[in-house]
């Protein structure tokens, strides 16, 4: 298993640094000239030269992506064109609304999903089944900021029971932090769910067909142990696998989800720095949304080691 | 094999494959649902100048957010454009965008596919960038492309074509690899059949029914992230009318003027239903094996 274990680690190194590359990349090719921006409309051409080699600006494409790698290894992402601020200050100061909308969606999705797709798989061509698969194919075509705006309209506008728009932290107090996380969660989660709950119905099909579940049947175990203790354990794999796949959906709907709440978090950072033409904090989000989004997928394959002991590779 | 049998193979085929479409619509009622909404969305959209509509940039001061009525079917804006007019010549955004993302990911996955199938040191390179492209998420990788370039139709569709086509080639790859194996293949090669012709009479054509699939999704998943990328001001130009955009310009009205929000959103979500169903319906029809689990 240790082994397994570092050589997952290892394969992580390659995918990191293409990604890098690509980032890095988007800043190279990226329109207009940082050091003008940075030197302002008075400039003379002998200061916009002096910030290039400054900045290192005048350096080949290898050299640049090197010294770039090396400031990110350091913490180091760059300075925001538009707020002069380091992109890190930024990200940091943004950080706590995406975690916070980003863990309550995916325990709450996850945790209503799995049941339905288990309950889906057990009364396979019932009205549970169709409506569950109903719901997900909902949740596929309906876009998360489309459901959020009718989730304001309704729970927001008409009943008022919820706030439109905005964040408050943990800070003062869970119902508060809570009240405004519903909705957003809500809109945000409903695609992610449809997804667990489809594969966990495929999966949990697959493993109600086998011998072993007819076995525990006829020995007379209640359907509850059978589902549980047998058949879900077994159908785990995929179901990780897609909750760790599925990241990348939250990701990109915490840029949508972020903007129609009014949520200042890196979704909405994102949003701005690309109204502001700002590259650093564009290339220093995609960056660290990417990484974490190989982090989780890396924490997945190592789960496969718990949840299915025949994983050793 | 000699062209007369494969002339009366072509003959034979005719009759047979559109007895299967019939199978497959009354197999999947569905998928004649999707098909139904997808060819009036298409009519919507070709047909946009003849549908009771105006000039979707016509600006009115004087009838600024009008509530839907008789006159205005869907409403103002607030510059005193036609909601109306506006949705429905945003059809061909998003079917547009929908549609070539699918053509062109699909295209060039297959290429790309292909040759790492069949080449190892091409796979070894060409598959780790696949994984490391596979690595940032598609909108925000579609989001920092965008953010390179200025706005028009055909940077969103280049901005949404390249994160989807590493999946694509993961598939063929995929597919290639398993078919490499098969005696039939095996078989074709042995009898001195050249590389082209195994490719195009054995390989590709098996390669036909998850492609047509995984377009669909691609197809859905595009009309999605244009609107997406509109919605934030990353996407088509303000002045061509798309369901992102127009959803973008009513956002900060959302309270007094909800209905500029609304009926592109209940377009949006239609279209992307209908183009599910028939992608559920593909996939049902002509993968059986993975019909059964999903």
């Amino acid at each position: 298993m240790f082994s397994y274990i570092v050589r997952r680690l290892i394969a992580t190194v390659p995918v990191m640094a293409i990604v890098a590359a690509v980032v890095f990349s988007l800043l190279y090719f990226a329109p207009g000239d940082p050091a003008a921006i940075i030197a302002g409309d008075m400039a003379t051409a002998e200061d916009i030269a002096r910030i290039h080699h400054q900045l290192g600006l005048d350096e080949p494409f290898l050299l640049r992506f090197g010294h770039w790698i090396w400031g990110v290894l350091h913490g180091d992402l760059g300075i925001s064109i538009f707020t002069g601020l380091p992109v890190l200050q930024l990200i940091g100061q943004r950080v706590e609304p995406t975690v916070a909308l980003t863990l309550t969606t995916l325990i709450v999705s996850v945790s209503l999903a799995i049941p339905m797709g288990v309950l889906a798989a057990w009364r396979v061509g019932t009205w549970i089944d169709r409506t569950v698969m109903g719901i997900a194919v909902l949740g596929f075509s309906v876009p998360s900021f489309v459901l959020a705006y009718i989730l304001i309209l309704v729970f927001s506008v008409a009943l008022d029971w919820l706030p439109v728009q905005g964040y408050t932290s943990f800070t003062a107090g869970f119902w508060p932090f809570a009240q405004h996380l519903i909705l957003p969660s809500a809109a945000l989660g409903l695609i992610y769910a449809a997804l667990i709950a489809r594969i966990t119905r495929a999966s949990m099909l697959d493993v109600l067909s086998q011998d072993y579940i007819r076995t525990a049947h006829a020995k007379g175990l209640s359907s509850q142990n059978v589902l549980i203790g047998h058949a879900l354990k077994n159908a785990a794999v995929p179901i990780v696998t897609i909750i760790g796949i599925g990241i990348a959906l939250l990701i990109g709907g915490v840029i949508v989800t972020e903007t129609v709440f009014a949520i200042p978090g890196i979704g909405r950072l994102t949003v701005d720095a690309i109204s502001r033409r700002d590259y650093p904090t564009i290339q220093g989000v995609t960056l660290l949304l990417s990484a974490a989004y190989v982090i989780v997928n890396l924490l997945v394959d190592l789960s496969y080691t718990v949840l299915d002991p025949r994983v050793r590779f | 094999m000699t062209a007369a049998p494969i002339g009366f193979e072509a003959e034979r085929a005719a009759p047979r494959e559109r007895g299967a479409v019939r199978d497959l619509l009354r197999r999947h009622p569905t998928v004649a649902i999707g098909i139904a909404i997808l060819a009036l969305m298409l009519l919507m959209a070709v047909f946009a100048p003849y549908l009771g509509t105006v000039d979707p940039q016509a600006l009115s001061p004087v009838r600024r957010l009008r509530f839907p009525s008789w006159v205005y079917w869907f409403g103002t804006d607030s510059l005193g454009r036609d909601v109306y007019s506006r949705v429905v010549y945003g059809a061909r955004i998003s079917l547009w965008v929908g549609f070539c993302v699918a053509l062109f990911s699909t295209s060039i996955g297959l290429v790309i596919g292909l040759v790492a199938g069949f080449s190892r040191p091409v796979d070894a390179i060409v598959m780790r960038i696949m994984d490391g492209l596979m690595s940032i998420p598609p909108v925000l990788l579609a989001i920092a492309l965008m953010a390179l370039t200025r706005a028009s139709t055909t940077n969103v569709i280049i901005s949404i074509t390249v994160p989807q086509i590493p999946q694509v080639t993961r598939l063929v790859r995929g597919v290639v690899l398993t078919l490499r194996e098969q005696p039939f293949v095996e078989a074709a090669v042995a009898v001195g059949t050249g590389f082209f012709k195994t490719l195009r009479r054995h390989i590709l054509p098996n390669t036909v029914a998850p492609l047509l699939v995984q377009g669909t999704y691609i197809c859905a998943s595009a009309m999605i992230t244009e609107a997406i990328l509109s919605f934030i001001g990353a996407g088509t130009p303000p002045n061509v009318p798309s369901w992102g955009n127009i959803m973008a310009e009513g956002r900060s009205l959302f309270q007094v003027a909800y209905y500029i929000v609304l009926f592109p959103a209940v377009f949006l979500s239609v279209t992307v239903l209908a183009v599910n169903l028939v992608g559920d319906g593909l996939r049902d029809a002509l993968d059986p094996r993975l019909a059964r689990r999903m």
